[in-house]
This record gives C-alpha cells, sequence and structure tokens, in this order.
C-alpha cells in the first residue's frame, strides 16, 4: 500500500532577504490524502508553489520525484502535464463564462481552433456527476454558491486527469454542510486512486480525511504524523505547528457585564437585488456594557448583512428597524455616522475590505480616525507615528516597523492591523466578523486574548464566527441567525454545539 | 562591506525612484552631446522650464486623480476651453486680467464639477466620462472662438508666461541675483527638510534610508538645483511660471502626504472599499479631486494661451497624454494608490527633456512621437517587470491592475462579495 507518488527533498526557496523555505522533506504515498499543517506565513503554500511549477525549478534547491521520475517543472502547464492539479484558495473561475466553459477554460475540447459546445457539455456533465453536483453545464459560475464553485474546480482538476491534487485551504470559504460534502468527496476520489495533498487550519477536518500530516513550521518541515500509527491527535498537531503545547485555546476572562450600550430592533434588510429576498428579517438584539455577543449561522443566514445594514447601509436596500444607543435612537446610515456614533465594524475579508495593502501600517491605523489627528484638515504626522507604534507594541504586531507595508505581513499580524484601527477610532460597540478567519492557532489566541480585553475594558463587542468552538470559548451570550431571523438566544451556560445548531438550521414559519 | 550591501539591498528595493533619476541624468547627458552643447545653455534652460510649465501644471492634478484609481483623458480640451473663455473675456470684453484669471480658475472648477460629478455621483468610469469631455470642451472651444483664434493679449497676462522676476541688479551684473537667493535658499530649504525628517524618521524608529545613500541623493540634488539656478541667472532670471509652478508643487506635496484629503486619496486608490468601509467620504473626495484637475487644467489652459499670446482652436491638444505620461513615468501605479506629485514633477521633465532635445535635433514629430510612446512602455514595463521580480506590492496582482477603479452607489458596491454567500442557502 505504501508505494510513494511524490518524493520531495532538501526544497530550500530564498526570497531577497527571507529563507521561506529550509530542506523541507515532503513524502506522499499514493492513493493517501496528506495534510499539511502549519502556522501561516510557515511556508505551506509556498512549498505547493515548488510542487506545482508556480516557482520553476531553477529558482529554488532540492529534488522533485512523482511517480519515481525527477521533475522539473517551469510552469504550472509543465506539472499539470504530469497529473498534478492545484487549487488555489481564492477560486479562479470566471463569474460570467458558464461551469462547462469554465471546466475547459484553457483546455478546450475544440476541432480546427473551433469548440465542440456539444461534446464540452456533455464531459462536463460527467464531470459534474463524479464530483456529485447536479447543476445544468450552461449555468453561469456566478449564479452557483461558494460551495459548488469549489466543486466545479474539482471537475477542472478530474478534467485534467488529475494524480495529485493540491487543495489550499479548500473549506475556508465553506459553511459546514458544504465542508462536509467537499470532504467526502476527496474521501470518494481517494478511493478512485486520486492521491490529494490538502492544505487546512481546519483540525478537526484533518482528522476526517487524512491519512498522513506533515507540519510545517518557520519553513522547515517538522515531522509528519501518519493514522496508521496513531499519530494524528489534535495536541499533537497543534504541538507542532505551534512549537510548544497550547494548555487553553481561549482565555480565561470574568466578565463584568453593564448597562445595555446598543439595541437593534426590528431590522429588516433586502436583497439588494433579489427584492423580493428579506436577507435580514425583523431581528433584534442587543449588547451591553463589557459583554460579548456571539452570532452564530450557517452561510447565508444573514449575519455579515445584518451587521454591514447597521454599519452606515454598506449592504442591501429598504433597509428598516432602530438602532438605539444607551437608550436613544441613533442614525448610522453613512460609515461615518456610524463611526461617529461610536460603532466599528472589522470586516470578514480584511483583504478586500479592511485594508489597503500597498500602504504601511501606520496609515492603516490611522485610515478611520484621521480627524483625531489632524488640526484643520492636516495630519500630524509623529503624532501618527506614535499612535501606531503604541499599537504595534500594545498589539504585538511582528513587523520591523509601522512603515511596513500591511501587503507583506501574515494574515494574523494584518488582523492586529485592522483591530488597531477600529480601536484607535475608539468604538463603544466593535462588530467582529469572523475575527480569526485564515489565522493560525498561535495568533487566534492573541486575538481572543484581545477581545477580551477589549471587553474588560468596558466596550461592547459583536463576534460574528462560523466556528461554533469559537463562539462557545468567548462570548457571554449567544444570538443565532437562520435565513435571516434571530431564532435563539442563548447564555453561555447553556449553550453547547448541539443547542446552537439546532437553532441555526430552525426554520422560522 | 556589510554597509555596502545594506545600500545596494536599498537600491534594488528603490529600483524605481533611483532609475527614474538616472534615467532623467542619461537622457540630459545624451541630448547635451547630441546637440553639441544646446541642451544646457542657459537659454534653453529657460525655455524648456517655461515650455514644459503647463504640463507639469496638469501633471499635478493629473497624479493626484491616477493615485485615486482614475483617469482624465479631459484636460487638454479643457486647457484650450479655458485660453479661448480668457480669449473672449479679456480680449473681446476688455476685463482685466486680475479679474479674468480668478474668473477663468472659477470656470475650470465648475467644468471639473461636471466631470467629477458623473464620475463620483453617478458613477460612470472616469475614462468615458473624460473621453466624453475630451470632445464636449474641444467642441465648445470650437464654438467659443467661432474657429479663430483670438489674440493679442495684454503684456500682464502675457507675463504668466513669458515673463520674468525684475532684476533687482538693474541690469548691471552678469547673474540675476535675486534669481540666486531663490535658488540657493531653496536650495538649503530642501536640504533642511531633509535632515529633519530623517532625524523625527529616526526618533520613530521607522527605517531610514542609508546615510550613504541618503547623502548622494540630497547632494545630486542640491548640485542640480544649484546648476539650474546659474543657468536661469545668466540668462534673464526666474521665469514668473516656475515661481508659480515651485509654488504648486510644494502646496500640493504638503497636501497629498499630509492633509487628511490627500490621505483619503491613498486610501481611496489602495482600496476603494476598505476606504468606504473606513468612513472616508470617497464619491465626496473623488468630486474634489475631478473640481482640483478643473481648476489646474484651466491655470495650465491660461499659462499656455499667455506664452503664444493668442487662444487657438486646437491649443492644448495632446496636452492630456503628456500628462498622463509624465505620472506614470513618474512612478504613478496604473491600479492607482501609488504616485507622488515629485515623481510626476521629473516623469514631465523626462517628457520635457525629450520633446526639446528632439526638436533642437531637428526630429520631426513622427519620430517624436514614436520615441516618447517607447520611453512611457519602457518606463511602466520596468515598473511591472520589477515588482513581479521582487514579488513587491501587496496590490500589484493582475486582478487589481485591470479592475475598474469606480466610486459605485454604496448600496450596490458590498454586495459583490456577500451576494455569494448568500447564495448558498439556495440549495
Amino acid at each position: 500500500m505504501n508505494v510513494p507518488i511524490l518524493q520531495m527533498r532538501g526544497i530550500t526557496k530564498t526570497f531577497p532577504g527571507v529563507k521561506a523555505l529550509q530542506d523541507v522533506t515532503l513524502d506522499v504515498n499514493r492513493g493517501e490524502v496528506h495534510a499539511i499543517c502549519g502556522e501561516n506565513g510557515a511556508g505551506k503554500s509556498t512549498l505547493m508553489k515548488v510542487l506545482s511549477g508556480v516557482y520553476a525549478h531553477n529558482t529554488f534547491d532540492g529534488d522533485i520525484l512523482f511517480e519515481n521520475e525527477p521533475c522539473e517543472f517551469s510552469s504550472i502547464t509543465d506539472s499539470e502535464k504530469r497529473g498534478i492539479v492545484i487549487i488555489h484558495q481564492e477560486l479562479a473561475l470566471s463569474p460570467y463564462l458558464s461551469i462547462a466553459e469554465n471546466i475547459y477554460l484553457g483546455n478546450e475540447l475544440a476541432k480546427n481552433g473551433w469548440v465542440d459546445w456539444r461534446k464540452t457539455n456533455l464531459e462536463a456533465a460527467k464531470l459534474l456527476a463524479r464530483v456529485g453536483l447536479s447543476e445544468n453545464p450552461v449555468t453561469p459560475i456566478q449564479h452557483i454558491s461558494v460551495g459548488k464553485q469549489q466543486l466545479v474546480e474539482i471537475a477542472k482538476a478530474l478534467s485534467k486527469e488529475v494524480k495529485l491534487l493540491i487543495l489550499d485551504e479548500p473549506t475556508a470559504a465553506l459553511n459546514d454542510e458544504d465542508s462536509d460534502h467537499l470532504l467526502d468527496l476527496i474521501l470518494h476520489l481517494k478511493g478512485q486512486g486520486v492521491t490529494s495533498i490538502i492544505i487546512s487550519h481546519k483540525l478537526n477536518e484533518i482528522r476526517k480525511v487524512a491519512d498522513a500530516v506533515t507540519i510545517i513550521r518557520d519553513g522547515k518541515s517538522i515531522e509528519t504524523l501518519r493514522l496508521d500509527q496513531g499519530q494524528i491527535t489534535q495536541e499533537r498537531i497543534i504541538r507542532g505547528m505551534v512549537g510548544r503545547d497550547l494548555e487553553s485555546l481561549y482565555p480565561d476572562r470574568t466578565p463584568n457585564i453593564g448597562e445595555e450600550v446598543l439595541r437593534i430592533e426590528d431590522w429588516t434588510v433586502q436583497h439588494p437585488q433579489d427584492h423580493s429576498r428579506m436577507v435580514v428579517n425583523n431581528a433584534s438584539l442587543n449588547v451591553r456594557k463589557g459583554e460579548v455577543v456571539g452570532l452564530a449561522g450557517l452561510m447565508g443566514a444573514g449575519r455579515t448583512e445584518l451587521a454591514m445594514s447597521v454599519f452606515g447601509r454598506t449592504y442591501g436596500r429598504a433597509v428598516s428597524g432602530k438602532v438605539y444607543k444607551y437608550g436613544q435612537e441613533i442614525n448610522t446610515s453613512t460609515v461615518s455616522d456610524a463611526i461617529e456614533h461610536g460603532i466599528a465594524y472589522a470586516t470578514e475579508d480584511r483583504k478586500h475590505y479592511g485594508l489597503n495593502l500597498i500602504e504601511d501600517i501606520k496609515r492603516n491605523i490611522s485610515m478611520a480616525a484621521l480627524n483625531k489627528l489632524a488640526k484643520r484638515g492636516w495630519v500630524d504626522g509623529n503624532k501618527e507615528t506614535t499612535v501606531a507604534n503604541h499599537y504595534r507594541k500594545s498589539m504585538n504586531i511582528k513587523a520591523p516597523s509601522v512603515a511596513a507595508i500591511t501587503g507583506k505581513l501574515s494574515g494574523g499580524n494584518q488582523q492586529k492591523v485592522v483591530l488597531s484601527k477600529w480601536m484607535f477610532s475608539d468604538p463603544d460597540v466593535l462588530i467582529l466578523d469572523e475575527p480569526t478567519r485564515g489565522i493560525d492557532v498561535g495568533a487566534k489566541f492573541e486575538i481572543y486574548t484581545i477581545i477580551a480585553e477589549l471587553a474588560a475594558a468596558g466596550k461592547a463587542v459583536i463576534v460574528i464566527s462560523s466556528e461554533l468552538p469559537e463562539l462557545l470559548g468567548i462570548c457571554d451570550r449567544i444570538y443565532t441567525l437562520s435565513a435571516g431571523h434571530i431564532t435563539g438566544e442563548v447564555p453561555i451556560a447553556e449553550a453547547t454545539q448541539e443547542t446552537l445548531m439546532h437553532y441555526m438550521t430552525k426554520e422560522k414559519e | 562591506m556589510s554597509a555596502l550591501r545594506e545600500s545596494l539591498g536599498f537600491l534594488t528595493s528603490r529600483l524605481r525612484q533611483v532609475g527614474i533619476f538616472v534615467a532623467l541624468i542619461l537622457i540630459v547627458i545624451l541630448f547635451q552631446v547630441l546637440t553639441d552643447g544646446i541642451l544646457l545653455q542657459p537659454q534653453n534652460v529657460t525655455n524648456l522650464v517655461v515650455q514644459n510649465s503647463y504640463i507639469l501644471i496638469l501633471a499635478i492634478g493629473m497624479v493626484m486623480v491616477i493615485i485615486a484609481g482614475h483617469i482624465d483623458l479631459s484636460v487638454g480640451s479643457i486647457a484650450g476651453f479655458i485660453g479661448a473663455v480668457a480669449g473672449v473675456m479679456i480680449v473681446h470684453w476688455g476685463w482685466a486680467w486680475w479679474l479674468a484669471i480668478p474668473a477663468c480658475l472659477l470656470v475650470g472648477a465648475l467644468v471639473g464639477a461636471w466631470q467629477g460629478y458623473w464620475i463620483a455621483y453617478v458613477g460612470i468610469p472616469a475614462f468615458i466620462v473624460t473621453l466624453a469631455g475630451m470632445l464636449i470642451f474641444r467642441g465648445l472651444t470650437l464654438i467659443t472662438l467661432k474657429n479663430q483664434q483670438i489674440t493679442p493679449f495684454p503684456n500682464e497676462l502675457r507675463a504668466l508666461g513669458g515673463g520674468f522676476l525684475p532684476d533687482i541688479s538693474g541690469g548691471t551684473s552678469v547673474l540675476e541675483w535675486l534669481t540666486v537667493i531663490l535658488g540657493v535658499g531653496g536650495t538649503a530649504a530642501i536640504l533642511f527638510q531633509a535632515l529633519k525628517e530623517r532625524r523625527v524618521r529616526r526618533k520613530f524608529n521607522l527605517e531610514n534610508e542609508p546615510m550613504a545613500w541618503f547623502a548622494v541623493k540630497n547632494g545630486f540634488i542640491a548640485v542640480l538645483m544649484l546648476i539650474i539656478t546659474f543657468l536661469l541667472a545668466s540668462y534673464r532670471g526666474t521665469p514668473i511660471v516656475l515661481i508659480v509652478l515651485a509654488v504648486l508643487v510644494i502646496v500640493y506635496s504638503a497636501l497629498m502626504n499630509n492633509s487628511i484629503f490627500g490621505r483619503h486619496t491613498y486610501a481611496i486608490g489602495g482600496n476603494l472599499h476598505a476606504a468606504e468601509l473606513s468612513g472616508i467620504k470617497t464619491k465626496k473626495v473623488t468630486f474634489r479631486l475631478f473640481v482640483n484637475m478643473g481648476v489646474l487644467a484651466a491655470l495650465a489652459g491660461l499659462v499656455f494661451t499667455a506664452r503664444l499670446n493668442s487662444a487657438q482652436p486646437a491649443g492644448g491638444t495632446g496636452f492630456e497624454l503628456d500628462s498622463i505620461a509624465a505620472a506614470f513615468i513618474g512612478g504613478a501605479a496604473v491600479q492607482g494608490g501609488i504616485g507622488t506629485v515629485a515623481g510626476a514633477m521629473i516623469g514631465g521633465l523626462i517628457m520635457g527633456v525629450l520633446n526639446n532635445g528632439m526638436s533642437i535635433l531637428g526630429l520631426g514629430t513622427d519620430y517624436q512621437q514614436l520615441i516618447k510612446g517607447l520611453v512611457l512602455l519602457l518606463a511602466v514595463g520596468f515598473d511591472i517587470f520589477n515588482k513581479n521580480r521582487t514579488g513587491a506590492g501587496g496590490g500589484s496582482s493582475m486582478g487589481r491592475r485591470f479592475k475598474w477603479k469606480t466610486t459605485p452607489p454604496a448600496t450596490e458596491s458590498a454586495p459583490a462579495a456577500t451576494a455569494a454567500p448568500v447564495g448558498v442557502d439556495a440549495k
């Protein structure tokens, strides 16, 4: 059974000034699901880019043997010819093209340069059946959900006669149900002889599908754990990733809850295009001083939409309902109004909605509250640097200085910059949308600590998260949303994953 | 040894900035040799400044618009239109220059407001709005002028294009002393400012450029300033338009670096959505940028008209391309968010020296255009090549580069990302 399909030996890859990979070894056996774990910035994605030819063979040291033959890939086309296909975290699909067109994009089924549409759609349908997706191949990609798009990516890989499938954080954008389906599919493909490498932060997923786990830390391969030797346990993986034992995943805190700060009443939001659909429907909730309130819900339940529509109507149309702060009704119809009333919203998508990635740390931190640093429209640069240095220290942002470009920071540090930005705007209510998405275990703990400190400092915090253990670990009270309705309000003492899931899937008449 | 390596590493990381500087010097040396020394003769240097002043004025506004992720194709037509308006006001109606100049700038602001409205509040891409503007204002120029040039203008206005500061020595000295005083004073001020900035950076633990690079760079700038001062002083002194330009560069550099408005401009170009979600009034900022562009285009039109001493139907044709090229050669990023006023000035000078040098050599406009086009392509190509090589700049992905930068109505901007997850429950 243990026939090696891929051997990577002594892989060393250097970027100007940084050793991204150092003498990395990776052995993958034929027909297994091999997980790669490591903190953000550990070098997982770099290793996969080396393997798939994104980095040409002469730009790194070390050897790659695939099916016992040495590989010298100059581009991703070369590796695909050998049956190595990588699916990136950000899906590479064209939204306006059909499913079938996307599957055969760059690889069109054509005769003399003319596309054979009948064959394209027919073959695409077969591939869709293999990945368990019952969609018409001519449907445009933008009309199917992200979970299904992920399956189309896999169908695309299958069309290239994939032998080794590499998935970079495939479930990062999926809800639990879609994630489960995807993981089942990976196991199903394994039965058909497709070997998979899966990069994931989610340890429960790894436990579910992986036959082996290779841990990478600081650009080095630490160890490979094998299921048949009973080595794959959560504790072992975490220990390998962070190089230390994590006694607790969540910081201890004693909540000190005071008066009500924010109350949202009868909040209703229409879908921006589909006017008959209520994305948020008659939702009411409140949050008190020093309290951490969770918003749980499956994807599409309307959590982000609720938060963004409250925060300056940045989502949806025909928003109705009332927002009260300390019992007074307030107007939050523009972002600057919301900020002025002491509301902050840290987005779930920090790269597209949270940060100016080409700008440095200090200018990102000051972005939402420049007027606090300015007199008559002129910004005091020294004061700005002082403020940024303060947050770099207190938030433990790892960067050479506050003049470092945020695009070059790791996910965890970027998130700390986003949090710093909102803390500097000095809000009374912070809405944190998926604050630990795409962040490694060590940095997650730091973010939880920051949330605990915010609450301790008397802020009201609303946390939106898809990870129930996270909500259970940090919240005092959890609301559940389902299809735009608030379906439950659970004090932490009574909350379990099962009760929350029960409310999250509840249909409201 | 390690200091040397550090300096080299720094130079490669700043290849773009170093490169553009070196390019300017090489081009100057090349044409100095090719033209047998005519290029750097006092009279020609003076010409160079005056000839390029209106492009440089336009480039200031243009780089700001580009930093915000937009473009303005209409500035040449606006400059021509304002020239025509000035002709009607001053020559036909007999308005005094002190009344006509502010009136023309106001018309420029209104023109900018017109375009800014469509771009910022209606959400039409700037490329389209200003392409339309290019036609509209060229048409209005022709209508205003009834297809005939208006001339002559009074001396007070002509001074804006071709006048010089008075000679305080009363014509007794070889050098214009006022120019020497201004030049030396300006150089000292620049050096003082650079040193102060360096001290502040050290104080706040920010990385500083290596001492060697700092010294070479500022020494070079100082020498360059002094040479230009000397050359100007040994001809007719300081052109008035140079003073106007210097004031604009100082004010706009400060505005872009230190004002809330400037910071918001960079934020919008760097990431429009993040700017919106940080409470920045992106539409207002965009609108103001185009109003500002209109005013600067009007000023450029006035300077150009003053220099020619006539308002012409084709006045300003092609200015938009030179000023856009200046901004990009000067390091502005195609996708927005990056660029400086100073860089645009150097980019403008490169274009100017090319124009001037090739004209002296007697090259026709055919070859001039060919060469200028290639220079623009190489400059931006070098930038992108360099970015890909170092993997620098998180914002340089292809997706960003080709994305339209518009300010869509807020209700439609958010769903782009949130609509997809919402669809998940429809299974």
